[in-house]
């Protein structure tokens, strides 16, 4: 199989699964207000406690200030939550036939998965435009310049394709449609034990260090540091390795459970 | 691949899930052009011989070989060479027919012209022109079947594997596909299928080879193997049991059931043979009558020496137990 035939596949495949996000709009919807939801709830319910204990307000302004703060911690929820809809869409169409049609044809099988993984990308993009246009709705403001936001929508594309290749795994994994729901849920978790809601360092010890060095930490606190216009120093290459070594892991992982050959 | 190479080619075939033989060496030949039909009843391993020759599953031994290349070695070869369709619908139900068919002329590379040319010459080719634009998960059982089939052949696969090409489908939509069988089969692709229906075997195949419990336990033209068959039988129904047991005297071969009054008399489905059970019966006593020829029951219980494992559901009453049927 010539790399042009592998290329040709993965676009023929994305291109069915555009069409089934446009088929089956209820999932992007869902996947959209999900940190919608999250968004409002932290702003309008926590928002004025939790920004009156961020470093540096004394008791200040609060809900304007946590606005800006969380919103890079819900885009990296929206990335989230669209990586957990393509377990579900992945392990959903393993049951379908056409699958076992496409294994006994002629194409680049991992093409099934490129096609899975780049149409969740796109369906990222659209989510985190509409999340970006919701915060600046509620009053978010930003200094970044187009360059600084270039790069956070980069990290996010990266980010995106990293965990999708992961759940891309975790659907294939999952011996049903239900249990590909829920393994990837610790995807929306883990960023509460994160710097996505509070800073770290207002945890205890324990917990603190766990926050601050698990991969999600360093991912929003760059996407943070781009769109507020502040240094993003080493987390960007944090980030970067993380998430590259998510993505590989992942796609060696969702390759080998799809070529191997089902046991019945 | 020439006309006259086997088009398939298998000897020794065992495939086992743990303690659990599926097959059990099978050996078969397949000419190219021709149509063979692997007969049995559910459980025979039909669907795994398909799976194991399509590359969809690996064998545990046997030589075999697909168009020529070998199904271990060299998969990619021989899928580039088949065509599948299983038991079940192998479509995309999000897609319209219109799209799915598209899909299929996408992934066999076509240039974008010949994709479109295709796609129009298969659809009004299935029949499915009208609903092309409908999604495909609102077709119905004749027209999916339709579709999946047409998306095999979209990329003219010079061999085709049809698994249970006709389950599930009415007498119409039955017909309608074993026209598109033969179609295939006058442009010279090789077809092997599977059926556990004797008489689509007898309609569509030039060999048939009988499946049972994972061994090929014969092969032949439908003729030949109907010749080895019994044949099928005449049911008479009696008002009471003096009827019977009269009958029954006249009659050693056959069977009979007390309960429900019924005599089977093995018949070749002659006219003579048909006169001679009819001639010792006595108008009166005779509540009804039904001639039955041969049916797969009938080939296995000749094959195999007792009844094919057919669901209780499909068995009538009356044939219950088979295996008495037959005189030694």
């Amino acid at each position: 199989m010539s790399a042009s035939y592998t290329a040709r596949d993965s676009a023929t495949m994305l291109r069915r699964n555009l069409l089934h996000i446009r088929r089956y709009p209820s999932l992007s919807i869902i996947l959209v207000a999900q940190p919608i939801v999250f968004l409002l709830v932290f702003v309008y319910v926590f928002g004025g406690t939790l920004g009156a204990g961020l470093p540096g307000q004394d008791g200040g302004a609060g809900r304007g200030d946590y606005l800006v703060f969380i919103t890079p911690g819900i885009l990296f929820m929206t990335v989230a939550s669209v990586a957990l809809g393509t377990a579900i869409s992945t392990a959903t169409d393993m049951t379908t036939g056409i699958i076992a049609r496409f294994r006994a044809m002629n194409i680049a099988r991992v093409s099934v998965l490129t096609g899975h993984v780049l149409g969740a990308v796109i369906r990222t993009g659209f989510a985190v435009v509409v999340v970006t246009a919701f915060a600046f709705l509620l009053g978010f403001r930003s200094d970044a310049g187009p360059l600084r936001w270039l790069g956070a929508i980069g990290l996010l594309i990266l980010i995106a394709f990293s965990l999708t290749w992961l759940t891309v795994g975790l659907g294939l994994a999952a011996d049903s449609v239900e249990t590909a729901s829920n393994t990837p849920l610790f995807l929306m978790i883990l960023p509460f034990v994160s710097s996505a809601f509070v800073p770290t360092d207002a945890m205890p010890a324990g917990l603190r260090q766990f926050a601050q060095h698990q991969p999600f930490t360093p991912m929003i606190d760059t996407l943070r540091a781009l769109v507020t216009g502040a240094p993003t120093g080493s987390e960007l290459w944090f980030s970067i390795g993380w998430c590259v070594a998510i993505a590989l892991l992942g796609y060696l992982w969702s390759r080998r459970l799809f070529l191997r050959v089902p046991a019945k | 691949m020439t006309a006259t190479d086997p088009a398939i080619e298998v000897s020794g075939l065992t495939k086992s899930y743990g303690d659990h033989t599926v097959l059990d060496g099978v050996d078969l030949t397949v000419p190219g052009g021709a149509v063979y039909a692997l007969l049995g009843p559910n459980g025979a391993g039909k669907t795994t011989v398909v799976n194991i020759l399509a590359t969809l599953l690996t064998p545990d031994d046997g030589e075999i070989r697909v168009a020529g290349f070998d199904v271990r070695r060299q998969p990619a070869e021989v899928r580039a060479a088949i065509g599948v369709t299983g038991q079940f619908s192998a479509i995309d139900e999000l897609l319209t027919g219109a799209e799915n068919l598209r899909l299929m002329a996408d992934l066999a590379h076509l240039e974008r012209a010949r994709a479109t040319t295709a796609v129009t010459v298969m659809l009004a080719r299935f029949d499915l022109v009208d609903v092309a634009d409908r999604r495909a998960r609102t077709y119905s059982g004749g027209e999916k079947r339709r579709l999946d089939l047409a998306m095999t052949l979209l990329a003219r696969p010079r061999l085709i594997f049809l698994d249970e090409p006709t389950a599930g489908l009415d007498p119409r939509s039955r017909r309608d596909l074993w026209a598109i069988v033969r179609e295939q089969v006058s442009d010279g692709v090789t077809v092997l299928l599977t059926t556990q229906y004797l008489e689509e075997a007898d309609q569509l195949a030039d060999r048939i080879g009988v499946l049972d419990n994972g061994r090929l336990v014969a092969e032949g033209t439908a003729a030949e193997l109907k010749r080895r068959v019994p044949g099928g039988h005449v049911s008479v129904q009696f008002h009471a049991t003096v009827g019977l047991a009269a009958a029954a005297a006249a009659h050693p071969a056959a069977t009979t059931d007390a309960e429900a009054l019924t005599l089977q008399v093995p018949s070749d489905g002659s006219i003579a043979g048909l006169r001679r059970v009819l001639d010792g019966l006595d108008d009166d006593g005779v509540a009804g009558l039904t001639v039955s020829s041969a049916d797969l029951d009938d080939v296995f219980l000749a094959l195999t020496g007792r009844a094919a494992k057919v669901p209780a559901a499909e068995v009538p009453a009356a044939q219950a137990p088979a295996a008495e049927r037959i005189p030694a």
